[in-house]
């Protein structure tokens, strides 16, 4: 645990009844059996569909049958739409309750359009072409982004509006930065245009190790601070006088989000709203309570993500809609609902 | 206020009085006349160049037949077109900032920008359209996000912040469509689509300069008609009520206007970032007095437009580099430079 929580605290965030406590586990447990449909529909359907026998087959006595070709393509996939999910609907969980913002999401806030930024230059510029070298750069452009958005937003008083519009202008800025590449450079266009729309199509096994370990320290690093986080929910003041280091938890959780977000957006390029929505809809049942609400996040943002990614490749067969786009378009209504919402405009 | 002592209080006998801001009369005059040396230097500028008297006595009707080819078809047309469509950017953008109440509310960020694209990319991209096509394309996309936003942060009227929040959501679903198209159109086509969605003045004709003047014509007396109504509801809209103002009406005016101008801008030119962002900006620094600085920020949009263009010309060469991505640079910077000071002082 990063901060001792004194007795009160406890006193403050257990008082849920032990009934309440074991619904939201059971919960948890049937989110993960969700989870695992979806991967199993995601391996399952596509331009080819394969019958269940035919997974099982292709995941578990691999003979190299046609069926099993197709089982290895897709598993890397749908493993990187699994991880990629989760970091992303943990980053987002994360900058909600650290920004104290019901809209904060790292693609809002500019973290991604940061990390793209930071992409094209490696590509175009120094020559990167491995990612393991252009992940660095992600990390590099999300995390400037993300501080710089925090500053230009107010750091404390930063309210909803205020950080939207930084994230916004930002990224404007570097989508036009992106353009001038794009249009000096045919090539870059050619590799770029296909990046920027954020895809899981281009998954390999060396993807997914390469950006596991960044994904495995933030994973490990925001759930330990769900509940510092939940002091800092209480206010400033508060959270103090509950003896949390303020400075301390938003620096960590900063690192967390962007790490998180910096290692997804390099894996499969920059994706949406994700992180916006699920802390949203897993708020609404398990209650403001972030060690709930960071696990269901993790568990069930790869559900939106696969599902998302499921969808895209159903409804443009034989090709396929990339799940950025798909995001995006279930997104963005979704965000709209959210800003008509009285109880989110007053905060 | 540093201001007062600029401004006169004109008064005839007839009992007809009105404000004079001196200062802002002067800085329109010195923008406009910086707008026309812009143009003149840009009509000058090329493969072929033409000194600026010769410029002068050609657009007076004196020149040579060659020169009279190449103001008149080639490079006139073109000038008009960034004159009018920096100065529709510059008002479109004034009204938005005015009416969202934020400095950073402009048609970029609101996603009326990435609803013109959308438009035209589906002409380019699905379609194979022609230039035409793709104008109407882009009026059509633009006019049907402007809208939609309108509609969707309609609530018991129209209020600032959730017309720039749903706006930014807007903006990101055209945003996905745009990457989408993108990734369909062979690499000719996107080339083409990119080089659109920067904003270009290369190779405009008489054929965009007639609507947009046309437009001009009517939608800029509109707007100046009801300039004081927007003046009143910069103060709060109980204020403007309680002053006689009808405030959701003048707002759906002004916001139809302002969508008109900003698609009828884009549509001729593409997506030119940062003008419709900046120019009120700084004609209201320049000006230093507050409201919504309709006149000075509609010349300015002009001035600025032409001086990035000819900037990009002599810098790059003849049609080399897009206007939007020396607007999108200089842009940027001073966005963040705005961000800045905006913070310092409490504004955004």
């Amino acid at each position: 645990m990063l901060v001792d929580s004194p007795p009160e605290q406890r006193a403050e965030t257990a008082p849920a009844p032990p009934t309440r406590q074991a619904a939201r586990a059971l919960g948890l447990l049937g989110s993960v059996a969700i989870l695992v449909l979806v991967a199993v529909a995601s391996i399952a359907i596509g331009a080819k569909s394969l019958s269940l026998d035919q997974v099982w087959h292709g995941l578990f006595h691999d003979t190299g049958t046609y069926g099993d070709v197709v089982v290895d393509e897709r598993l890397s996939r749908t493993v990187l739409g699994l991880l990629a999910g989760a970091a992303l609907g943990l980053s987002g969980a994360v900058l909600q309750a650290l920004t104290r913002n019901p809209l904060a999401d790292p693609g809002l806030l500019g973290i991604n359009a940061g990390a793209s930024a930071a992409v094209v230059t490696a590509i175009t510029y120094f020559g990167v072409t491995s990612l393991t070298g252009y992940v660095w750069f992600a990390f590099f452009g999300a995390a400037a982004v993300g501080a710089l958005v925090w500053f230009l937003g107010g750091s404390r008083g930063a309210t909803p509006v205020r950080l939207a519009l930084a994230g916004t202008a930002i990224s404007a800025a570097l989508y036009g930065y992106l353009q001038a590449v794009m249009i000096m450079d045919d090539a870059a266009l050619g590799k770029m245009r296909f990046w920027t729309v954020g895809s899981l199509a281009s998954a390999t096994n060396s993807t997914i190790l390469q950006v596991l370990p960044f994904l495995a320290v933030g994973v490990v690093l925001a759930l330990g601070l769900a509940r510092p986080l939940n002091a800092v929910a209480m206010g400033d003041d508060t959270a103090r006088a509950l003896g949390a280091n303020l400075g301390r938890t938003r620096a960590l959780a900063m690192l967390a989000a962007t790490v998180l977000c910096g290692a997804a957006t390099a894996a499969c390029g920059p994706i949406v709203f994700v992180g916006l929505m699920v802390p949203h809809v897993v708020r609404s049942f398990t209650g403001p309570d972030l060690r709930w609400i960071l696990p269901y996040a993790t568990v069930l943002s790869p559900v939106l993500l696969l599902g998302a990614d499921v969808i895209g490749r159903v409804v443009a067969r034989p090709s396929e809609l990339q799940v950025g786009i798909v995001t995006a378009i279930i997104g963005g209504p979704v965000f709209i609902f959210l800003v008509r919402r009285r109880r989110t405009a007053q905060l | 206020m540093k201001t007062r002592s600029m401004n006169r209080a004109v008064r005839t006998p007839g009992g007809l009085s009105l404000r004079l801001d001196l200062r802002a009369l002067i800085v329109v005059v010195l923008l406009l006349a910086a707008a026309c040396a812009a143009g003149v230097a840009l009509i000058g500028t090329g493969d072929a160049k033409i000194p600026a008297a010769d410029v002068l006595r050609t657009l007076a009707g004196n020149g040579n037949a060659y020169q009279d080819f190449i103001v008149g078809e080639l490079r006139l047309p073109r000038v008009l077109v960034g004159l009018l469509v920096g100065a529709s950017l510059g008002l479109g953008g004034a009204l938005f900032q005015s009416v969202s109440r934020n400095p950073l509310g402009s048609p970029d960020v609101l996603g009326l920008s990435q609803g013109s694209t959308a438009g035209a990319l589906i002409v380019i991209v699905l379609l194979s359209g022609s230039t035409t096509q793709v104008t109407v394309g882009a009026l059509v996309g633009g006019l049907v996000t402007g809208l939609a936003i309108y509609l969707l942060a309609w609530k018991q009227g129209v209020h600032g912040y959730r017309l720039v929040l749903v706006g930014i959501g807007v903006s990101a679903i055209a945003t996905a469509v745009n990457g989408y198209l993108l990734t369909k159109a062979d690499l000719v086509d996107a080339a083409r689509a990119v080089v659109w969605m920067t904003g270009s003045l290369n190779g405009r004709d008489w054929d965009q300069v007639r609507p947009l003047l046309a437009l001009c014509a009517v939608l800029v007396p509109l707007v100046l008609a009801n300039a004081r109504g927007l003046r009143m509801m910069e103060m709060g809209d109980d204020v403007a009520n309680a002053l006689g103002v009808r405030v959701q009406r003048v707002r759906l005016v002004l916001m139809v206007c302002a969508v008109l101008l900003v698609a009828a801008a884009t549509a001729a030119a593409g997506p030119v970032s940062f003008v419709a962002l900046t120019a009120p900006q700084l004609a209201r620094r320049l000006t230093r007095s507050p409201g919504p600085n309709l006149v000075p920020s509609l010349c300015m949009g002009a001035a600025l437009l032409v001086a990035a263009d000819w900037a990009s010309q002599r810098a790059f060469g003849a049609d080399q580099l897009p206007v939007g991505v020396v607007t999108g640079v200089l842009g940027g910077g001073y966005l963040l430079w705005l961000l800045v000071t905006e913070r310092r002082a409490g504004r955004i």
